[in-house]
């Protein structure tokens, strides 16, 4: 279909002029707000600037040019393979978890019941919640002593631990939490993705005498993959750039146990005044997250299911 | 079909993520200019009108209608130099003051708190303040704002800690009040007697942070640099008696609360509730503890050890290094740290203290009450400490910081936490 239609218009000219006003608004945004900013910070990664002298002074390039040292720098720093290590450790935990509870969710809504519409609701409302907001919160519901999460543990005769004062439970903390304010989200898509499989399948396995679990392993899950891969691409690119709900719970503590990329990135270019290390800092976030997603973009061949 | 799309929608969505993942580091060269620093471009010569720009965040929340009136004075004074003020909250305030830095497009004067004054002034963006006549100003607090032999800031406003004791609770106990001539024995024993007196009830409260600590180095004659500020000396046997001392009032004897203790209640709260003996605190608290305490207090000067170290806290008054009217920049900023209209204004609104030495200038502050031991505020000065200013300040607290609060929550020992500090200190931060 796609090939008629360019043999008979050209290749595509006349649609590209009428389309070119109403692409470009976002089009210059995307320019000024992105890719500007993204070229300027390879500039900036290559320099010693301090965020405080003025970038467009003349001569600024060639004085403050210091080459790959800020690369070599973060590369040859122990903190930075702690701070990676620890941003590993958060994925490690957030994303299989994320995966399950969102499934669940899924599942949940995509059975007909009354009231599902309030349960969607209930589930996408912590989505809506702003970051700040929701981390202020749990904050305090993870105060050890006062807080509501030991208290109802208590109820169980649980000793809770220390949550984000203690070194080995703070990043739990964070990814419980941020499993909570995403698996309205991702569920929603792999609900999407449950609700499109055709009846067809079920009814025929229900024939062969198939089991609701296992209709759930052979049928649903399979035919699921194309939004498992979505949220899972989606998701390990937001895991690696967690930020706000660390900012707002530990600050990076307690002893650096929650410090992660984005967060080091922040305070060496806006509190350290180091912004050539953070931009540095920040491309080989960059090169991570792209060398993460192409290996989840070519392993997709051995295991999504297109054909439903 | 529907699903393939799907795929391309996750790849093309991962690009438009990743593209922002680069976004922090590179804004403020993008951002827009918000304000040109000097509008009129008249030279400063006494007669001719000039406007500048000051830009703060102390009056933000509360005192912006008493910097007006100061500035009103001012006007008065000096009706040729016309203010644009602008007060913004402290939590935009240093993203929005570097970017405008960087951009060019900076006041003419602003303030800056101690750590960013630190980075401001080592980076060449602050003008040497001359030609203006410092002499009623505090010397201790001026020093603070003092790189390398040159005035880089003023001590716009000042506030400094003394020792706030709960009356009732030492009475109940049984024992002295505490006095000028206490050490931190006396603290030790004092908030011991009063932990005995219940459960939750507290004898003392300094926690185990990076400003509490330098203060205590100094009571124990430590520091965390060397002299000339080419080491550090972070793990010194001095300092670490002193982080020792505030470990152990945690860990061991219990004097203090524990954070889970604590449970996310603020110092204040616990020492206005009454459950808390002794806390060494800023004077700005003394609005708060009239309000809402329901018991006698009052205040001393703060303990020391070897020698007494008080804390204090101030803003620097800076002056644009692109300012085009820097004469006029420097009276204003100087006419708002130092003169006696000024002054009076600050007092009489409650909003912090002028850093000016003459006494009979702050006279009218020492008429409110409580505390009763209102000269103590004054007396304190003789004890100041000055943070120990360096370029990288903020990088360094930040590490020794994290170090402290692993020692205190007993994760390590006050020994390896400072040895780890001395060390990430000394791979991170250049001193030269």
């Amino acid at each position: 279909m796609l090939a008629t239609r360019k043999r008979r218009k050209g290749p595509g000219q006349e649609g590209l002029i009428t389309a070119s006003p109403f692409l470009l608004p976002s089009l210059i945004g995307l320019l000024v707000f992105s890719l500007l900013p993204l070229i300027i910070s390879a500039f900036i990664s290559l320099t010693d600037w301090n965020g405080l002298d003025q970038l467009t002074a003349p001569g600024f390039f060639q004085e403050h040019f210091i080459g790959l040292e800020n690369y070599k720098a973060i590369l040859s720093s122990s903190e930075f393979w702690g701070v990676l290590w620890n941003t590993f450790r958060y994925i490690i935990m957030y994303i299989p978890l994320m995966l399950v509870a969102s499934l669940g969710v899924a599942y949940l809504l995509s059975r007909q019941r009354r009231g599902v519409t309030a349960f969607r609701i209930i589930y996408y409302i912590p989505v809506l919640t702003s970051w700040v907001a929701a981390s202020m919160i749990w904050k305090s519901m993870l105060s050890p002593e006062y807080g509501a999460v030991n208290n109802i543990l208590a109820i169980f005769g649980i000793q809770g631990p220390g949550w984000l004062l203690d070194e080995a439970w703070a990043m739990p903390a964070i990814v419980l939490v941020s499993v909570w304010k995403d698996m309205g989200f991702f569920g929603l898509i792999l609900l999407s993705g449950m609700v499109g499989i055709n009846k067809a399948y079920y009814e025929a396995a229900s024939l062969d005498g198939a089991g609701s679990w296992q209709k759930f392993w052979k049928i649903t899950l399979p035919l699921m993959t194309p939004a498992i891969f979505y949220v899972l691409i989606v998701s390990l690119i937001n895991a690696f750039q967690l930020f706000p709900q660390i900012m707002i719970m530990t600050d990076g503590g307690p002893n650096g146990a929650t410090q992660v990329m984005v967060e080091r990135i922040y305070k060496y270019g806006f509190r350290y005044y180091r912004m050539g290390y953070a931009a540095a800092f920040s491309w080989i976030l960059f090169a991570i997250i792209m060398v993460c997603t192409a290996i989840q973009m070519k392993g997709q061949e051995r295991w999504v299911n297109y054909d439903s | 079909m529907k699903k393939r799309s799907l795929a391309i929608l996750a790849g093309g969505m991962s690009l438009a993520l990743l593209l922002s993942a680069c976004g922090p580091a590179s804004t403020p060269a993008a951002s827009p200019s918000s304000e040109p620093a000097g509008e009129t471009q008249q030279q400063t010569a006494e007669a001719e009108p000039v406007t500048i720009t000051y830009c703060n965040f102390n009056a933000s929340g509360g005192n912006e209608e008493t910097l007006q009136r100061m500035y009103e004075a001012f006007h008065e004074e000096y009706p040729n130099i016309t203010v644009e003020i602008e007060t913004i909250a402290m939590d935009d305030y240093f993203t929005q003051m570097q970017t405008r830095v960087a951009g060019g497009t900076a006041p003419d004067c602003y303030e800056l708190n101690i750590e960013n004054f630190a980075s401001y002034a080592n980076k060449g963006v602050l003008a040497e303040i001359t030609d203006v006549d410092l002499s009623s100003l505090d010397e201790t607090a001026l020093s603070a704002f003092n790189v390398d032999g040159k005035q880089y800031g003023l001590p716009g406003n000042f506030s400094n800690v003394v020792l706030v004791y709960n009356k009732d609770l030492f009475d109940q106990a049984g024992i002295d009040y505490p006095n000028e001539d206490w050490t931190q024995d006396d603290v030790q024993a004092a908030a011991e007697a009063i932990r005995a007196l219940g459960d939750d009830i507290y004898g003392y409260y300094q926690p185990l942070t990076y400003n509490e600590f330098y203060k205590a180095c100094a009571q124990f004659g430590g520091s965390l640099l060397n002299e000339d500020k080419t080491e550090f000396t972070i793990n010194s046997p001095e300092n670490v008696a002193a982080a020792q001392m505030m470990a152990d009032r945690v860990l061991v004897s219990n004097v203090q609360p524990t954070d889970v203790q604590m449970g996310g209640m603020g110092d204040w709260d616990l020492f206005m509730s009454g459950r808390l003996g002794m806390i060494p605190t800023g004077i700005w608290a003394f609005q708060s503890f009239t309000d809402g305490c329901d018991f006698d207090w009052d205040i001393t000067i703060e303990p020391g050890e070897v020698q007494k170290a008080t804390h204090f806290f101030s803003n620097g008054l800076v002056i644009n290094a692109d300012s085009e009217h820097k004469d006029a920049a420097a009276t204003w900023i100087t006419w708002l740290a130092s003169s006696p209209a000024a002054a009076e204004i600050r007092i009489e609104a409650g909003w912090d203290l002028p850093a000016v030495n003459d006494e009979e200038t702050l006279a009218s502050y020492l008429d409110i009450t409580p505390p009763d031991n209102r000269q103590a505020v004054f007396d304190s000065l003789d004890y100041l400490v000055v943070p120990p200013v360096i370029e990288d300040y903020a990088l360094m607290s930040d590490i020794i910081g994290q170090k402290l609060s692993a020692a205190a929550n007993g994760s390590i020992t006050v020994q390896e936490a400072l040895d780890q500090a001395q060390s990430e200190c000394e791979a991170q931060i250049s001193l030269s």
